[in-house]
C-alpha cells in the first residue's frame, strides 16, 4: 500500500511540475487534468468511492472546459488517423477505473443498513456513533450538523470556502468590464 | 422609473427588513437550530437579490457596492483563517482546535445557550459573510456584464 502511494505522489509531483513549468497552455491543462486524476485513484485506493466519484466528475468537466477554452484561439478541428496506441491506452485506463470502482464499492455498507451503523463493526468504534454521544459534551454545540462541519471535519469546511472564494474570483475576473479598443481592463 | 411596478417595490420594501433579520437569526443560531452559515449567508444575499429585482441595479449598488461586497467577501475568508490559526496558537496545537470551548465550560455555561459552543458560532458569522458576499458579488457582476454586453453590441452596430 505504501509503494502504491509513493507511486501516486511521484506521478502527482512530476504533473504538477511539468503543469507549471511547461510552455504549451494545452499540455499544462491536461498535466492538470493527471493530476486530479492521480487523486481519484489515490482515494480509490483509500476505500472512499464517493470522493473518488466527486473528483473525477469535477476533474473531467474542468478538464474539458479548459481544453475548450484553451483551444477556441487554436485548431478545434482533430486531423489524421485515430491512434491504436491512444486507444489501447484509454480502455486500459477506463477498465483499472472501473475495477477499481467495483472493488471499493464493496467496503460500503449494504443497501438498507441505518446510516450511522456501518455492517459488520462494533458500534462504539465508529465515528458517527461518536458524534452524535458526544456532539454536546466535547463541542457544546446542540446542533450535531454544526459541531461536525466547524469542529471535527472544520478543515473541510475551509475547503469549501476556499473554493467558493476562487471560483467567485474566477467569475469576476472572467466577467469585468473591457474599455474599447486599448485592450485596458478596468474593474 | 427604475425597477418594477409599485405593488412589488412597497412589499419587497416591507419584506427586505425580515428577511435580512431572518437570515441573521439563522447565522446566529447555527449551533443550535438547523442552519448555519452558509444558509444564512445565501438567506442575507437573497434579501439584497431582492431589493436589486424590484429596484433596479442601481439602487442596490448604491446600498451595498462592488468595493465593499468584495472587502466582506475577503474579511469572512480572512476571519475563518484566523479562526482556524488561532485554534493552532492557544491550547493544544491543532488547526481548527475550537479553543473558546474550555473557557466558557469553565465559567459554567449551560449547553443550549446562545454563547455556547466555542468557537463555532465565530466560524458561522465569518462563513455567512463569506458566502452572502459572494453570492451577491456574483448576481451584481452577472448583471453588469449583460448590460455593458447590450451596449457593446449598439455601439457596434
Amino acid at each position: 500500500m505504501f509503494y502504491i502511494f509513493l507511486f501516486f505522489m511521484i506521478f502527482l509531483l512530476i504533473a504538477a511540475l511539468i503543469a507549471v513549468h511547461t510552455d504549451n497552455l494545452l499540455s499544462s491543462v491536461i498535466c492538470v487534468g493527471a493530476i486530479g486524476f492521480g487523486g481519484s485513484l489515490m482515494f480509490l485506493f483509500l476505500r472512499a468511492p464517493d470522493i473518488a466519484i466527486t473528483q473525477i466528475v469535477v476533474e473531467v468537466l474542468g478538464l474539458i472546459i479548459l481544453i475548450r477554452a484553451t483551444i477556441s484561439s487554436d485548431k478545434t478541428f482533430i486531423s489524421g488517423q485515430r491512434e491504436f496506441f491512444g486507444i489501447v491506452v484509454s480502455l486500459a485506463l477506463l477498465l483499472a477505473i472501473s475495477g477499481l470502482g467495483l472493488k471499493a464499492l464493496d467496503g460500503l455498507p449494504n443497501f438498507g443498513t441505518p446510516a450511522f451503523v456501518a455492517a459488520g463493526e462494533i458500534e462504539e468504534t465508529i465515528a458517527s456513533q461518536e458524534y452524535i454521544e458526544q456532539s454536546l459534551s466535547k463541542t457544546g454545540a446542540a446542533n450535531a450538523v454544526a459541531a461536525v462541519i466547524l469542529d471535527w471535519r472544520a478543515y473541510d469546511t475551509l475547503g469549501e470556502t476556499t473554493v467558493l472564494f476562487t471560483s467567485i474570483l474566477g467569475a469576476v475576473v472572467m466577467l469585468r468590464k473591457k474599455t474599447k479598443n486599448t485592450g485596458a481592463i478596468e474593474a | 422609473m427604475k425597477g418594477m411596478t409599485v405593488i412589488v417595490k412597497s412589499i419587497s420594501r416591507w419584506v427586505k427588513m425580515l428577511i435580512f433579520l431572518f437570515g441573521i437569526y439563522v447565522t446566529l443560531f447555527g449551533h443550535l437550530t438547523p442552519g448555519g452559515g452558509f444558509a444564512g449567508g445565501v438567506i442575507l444575499a437573497g434579501s439584497y437579490i431582492l431589493l436589486m429585482l424590484a429596484f433596479g441595479r442601481e439602487y442596490a449598488e448604491d446600498n451595498l457596492s462592488l468595493v465593499v461586497t468584495s472587502k466582506l467577501d475577503c474579511v469572512g475568508a480572512l476571519l475563518f483563517v484566523a479562526i482556524a490559526l488561532s485554534g493552532l496558537l492557544y491550547g493544544s496545537a491543532a488547526f481548527f482546535y475550537n479553543f473558546l470551548h474550555q473557557e466558557i465550560q469553565a465559567e459554567k455555561v449551560k449547553a443550549l445557550d446562545l454563547v455556547s459552543a466555542g468557537a463555532i458560532p465565530l466560524s458561522n458569522i465569518a462563513i455567512c459573510l463569506k458566502v452572502g458576499a459572494s453570492l451577491f458579488m456574483v448576481v451584481l457582476i452577472l448583471s453588469v456584464f449583460r448590460c455593458d454586453f447590450s451596449a457593446g453590441e449598439r455601439e457596434v452596430s
